[in-house]
């Protein structure tokens, strides 16, 4: 139990990363989850829900890499996996050149500081019976070396941090609202100064108007800290604004991957280009002109997904070796990736 | 405290005045204060709020369709079709219910019945609200489903709810809804629990469904984004009473009400990538008294003294342009 952290309110030393060239700081080779389906007395493994199947994709230090996709579509599961919060079926994620995925238990708890989580409900994700103060003390409790007098200093700065009176230390969650909710959520993942923290749809449950404090929070965190960001959202407009490079995901399958303007205004992979499309604009002027590519339809279940690419059900622009052979994650132009048999390379 | 042109003459539904609390064992929550409107023939009315702002509640208590007891509508009318719905029996409501209003709700997983068939549904509707019987309900059912696309209408009418998708079963609620050609429709977040591409493809049937049916449609959502291409006209709610009421373009282009301001401001949109966001800091206003004051007052940058002390009326600040504010946010002065 003397896992030896440093003080914790300290800076951690940051990489010199003068050069422009990014630093991964997470990179994940083929990483697949399958959640067995279980029937009868026995509990015999009759099939797999395919939640994850085999994606590749690196995080750079300081970086947001959005992830976007519709429900069912493996993101919040891929960032559970990232962080070993679900055990990988196959492949690797390696944090810092370190591979987590057959890391022992002892090991993993050295390295969960400097890897955080932010969840989607306030309302579940906080135990109701705790106060505040031990809430974002308890992070400090299990890895820092603080005394009582320590730790309750260190959680009054992180409310101050997150824009909660230090004052409310010792009350409960219901006392707040769903916003302040969401902030003691962050203050108990940024307790420990993490490098990285996976960000699992945080404003979903939020009101508009609220959605956008939390926003800014986290961008004001990410500038102060340090912090890389893996933000998973299914609100596109959210994460245009927010990520530095995005990828979308489409039944378990990462469909496209690019920095972000790139990505939002020349979508390659039929699916982003009907997604973009789909999202309504708050401007009627636009509205009224705006064509909409409707998918046909329902995403299929990821129990039985179709052979060949996973798109090819309500892909617009379907060929026959769509339905046989699944299209191949490439690189067409420099930093943005695909996986699509229609999408020609580009000579640039 | 009504504009001139909410008395319209072609007004399918006139609210006034319409306030509802909840007695709660906490106390009582002001959820509906006083708000009036008028709904045109054929026109799509977007109600626009956040959580706890009183849009589902107005449009629940114009049927009495609030548990009541917790819930009691202290005052108000309800006009339509030359009658007050809120004086009316339970039997006479119900013929309205279902019948020449019909509503849409945003869970369609549990406001269908599990354990009846699609077409059961259906017809069942139409039993109890037209003269069609035998085989012209069920030719009658088929068409509905066609209307609202979901293919293969015939096979579909023998399944269960669980055995569609979200996307499918909202069109089958869409389809009760329209069964007896109502003259209003209220849809309650119809989109909200759908994935994006989907609620694309509901979006694209209201919109078709608009131009071919006489029906108007009351929108309620917290979204103004899946409202700026549907709608004519739109309301903005906030602590249980209407701020902003204005046509469409009017009120995108031109908001009058520093939280419409705010909620269009917090909006990152696709189009335009934004700095910072323009946040509205504070949270959400509490219920629990009868408002005395400006219920936005405390999250506004333009509050004054008099929004403290007295509850701005909405009127008008335009052509059908109404905002309830003591501020006048383009001559940038208090209005008198």
């Amino acid at each position: 139990m003397t896992t030896e952290v440093s003080e914790t309110a300290d800076q951690k030393p940051k990489a010199s990363s003068s050069s422009d060239q990014a630093e991964v700081l997470v990179s994940v080779k083929n990483l697949t989850k399958h959640f067995p389906i279980r029937k009868g007395v026995f509990r015999r493994e009759v099939g797999a829900v395919k939640a994850v199947e085999g994606v590749s994709f690196d995080i750079h230090k300081g970086e947001t890499l959005g992830l976007v996709g519709e429900s069912g579509s493996g993101k919040s599961t891929t960032g559970r996996v990232l962080l070993q919060l679900d055990h990988a079926t196959a492949g690797s994620a390696t944090f810092e050149g370190q591979e987590l995925t057959t890391m022992s238990e002892r090991e993993l708890r050295k390295l969960r500081p400097r890897m955080q989580m932010i969840f989607q409900d306030p309302h579940s994700s906080l135990n109701p019976r705790m106060t505040v103060s031990s809430i974002v003390g308890e992070p400090l409790k299990e890895h820092a070396d603080l005394d009582a007098a320590g730790r309750q200093k260190r959680v009054e700065e992180l409310l101050t941090l997150v824009g909660l009176q230090p004052a409310h230390a010792n009350r409960y969650p219901h006392e707040f609202s769903g916003g302040q909710r969401q902030r003691i959520g962050v203050a108990r993942a940024i307790a420990m100064n993490p490098d990285f923290v996976v960000c699992d749809e945080p404003i979903a449950a939020l009101d508009v108007s609220i959605q956008a404090q939390v926003v800014n929070l986290l961008e004001k965190l990410q500038e102060e800290l340090d912090l890389t960001y893996l933000f998973i959202s299914h609100d596109l407009s959210m994460v245009r604004h927010i990520a530095d490079r995005v990828a979308v995901m489409y039944l378990g399958h990462f469909v496209e991957l690019a920095a972000v303007d790139e990505l939002y205004d020349n979508p390659l992979h039929p699916y982003t280009q009907a997604l973009n499309s789909a999202v309504p604009v708050p401007d009627p002027v636009i509205e009224a002109t705006r064509k909409r590519i409707i998918l046909e339809g329902d995403i299929p279940s990821p129990a039985n997904p179709p052979s060949g690419c996973p798109f090819n059900t309500r892909c617009p622009q379907v060929e026959d070796r769509c339905r046989e052979v699944n299209p191949e994650w490439r690189e067409v132009t420099e930093g943005h990736w695909v996986a699509c048999h229609v999408v020609e390379p580009k000579t640039q | 405290m009504r504009g001139a042109y909410l008395s319209g003459k072609d007004a399918v539904l006139e609210v006034s005045d319409l306030s509802t609390e909840f007695h709660t064992p906490d106390g009582v929550v002001h959820a509906v204060n006083g708000v009036s409107f008028a709904l045109r023939s054929g026109e799509f009315l977007a109600v626009v709020g956040e959580s706890g702002s009183g849009k589902s509640v107005t449009m629940m208590s114009m049927l009495k369709l609030i548990p009541m007891p917790p819930g009691k509508i202290v005052a108000g009318k309800v006009m339509f079709d030359h009658q007050d719905l809120l004086e009316l029996e339970t039997s006479q409501l119900r013929k309205v219910r279902g019948g020449e209003i019909g509503f849409i709700f945003q869970d369609p997983m549990t406001s269908l019945n599990p354990v009846l068939t699609i077409g059961r549904q259906i017809t069942e509707s139409l039993e109890l609200h037209t003269d069609l019987s035998g085989d012209a309900v069920n030719d009658r059912a088929e068409e509905l489903l066609t209307m609202v696309g979901l293919p293969d209408a015939r096979a579909r009418l023998k399944s269960y709810p669980h055995e569609l998708s979200g996307g499918m079963r909202q069109r089958v609620m869409i389809a009760i809804a329209l069964a007896c050609s109502p003259k209003v429709i209220v849809a309650d977040e119809p989109t909200t629990a759908l994935d994006v591409t989907i609620q694309a493809q509901i979006i694209e049937i209201m919109k078709e469904l608009r131009e071919r049916l006489d029906t108007a449609v009351i929108w309620i959502t917290h979204d103004l984004g899946v409202v700026a291409g549907l709608a004519d006209r739109v309301i903005v709610m906030y602590g249980g009473k209407i701020v902003e009421e204005a046509r469409v373009g009017d009120l995108y282009a031109n908001p009058q009400h520093p939280y419409t301001r705010g909620l269009l401001g917090s909006i990152p949109r696709l189009d335009q990538k934004g700095q910072e966001l323009s946040a509205i800091e504070g949270s959400p206003a509490s219920i629990r008294a009868i408002p005395t004051s400006c219920s936005f007052a405390p999250r506004c940058d333009y509050a004054h003294d008099r929004c403290h002390t007295e509850v701005p009326v909405l009127r008008e600040v335009g052509a059908e342009h109404m905002a309830a504010c003591w501020w006048d946010i383009d001559g940038e002065r208090p209005r008198l």
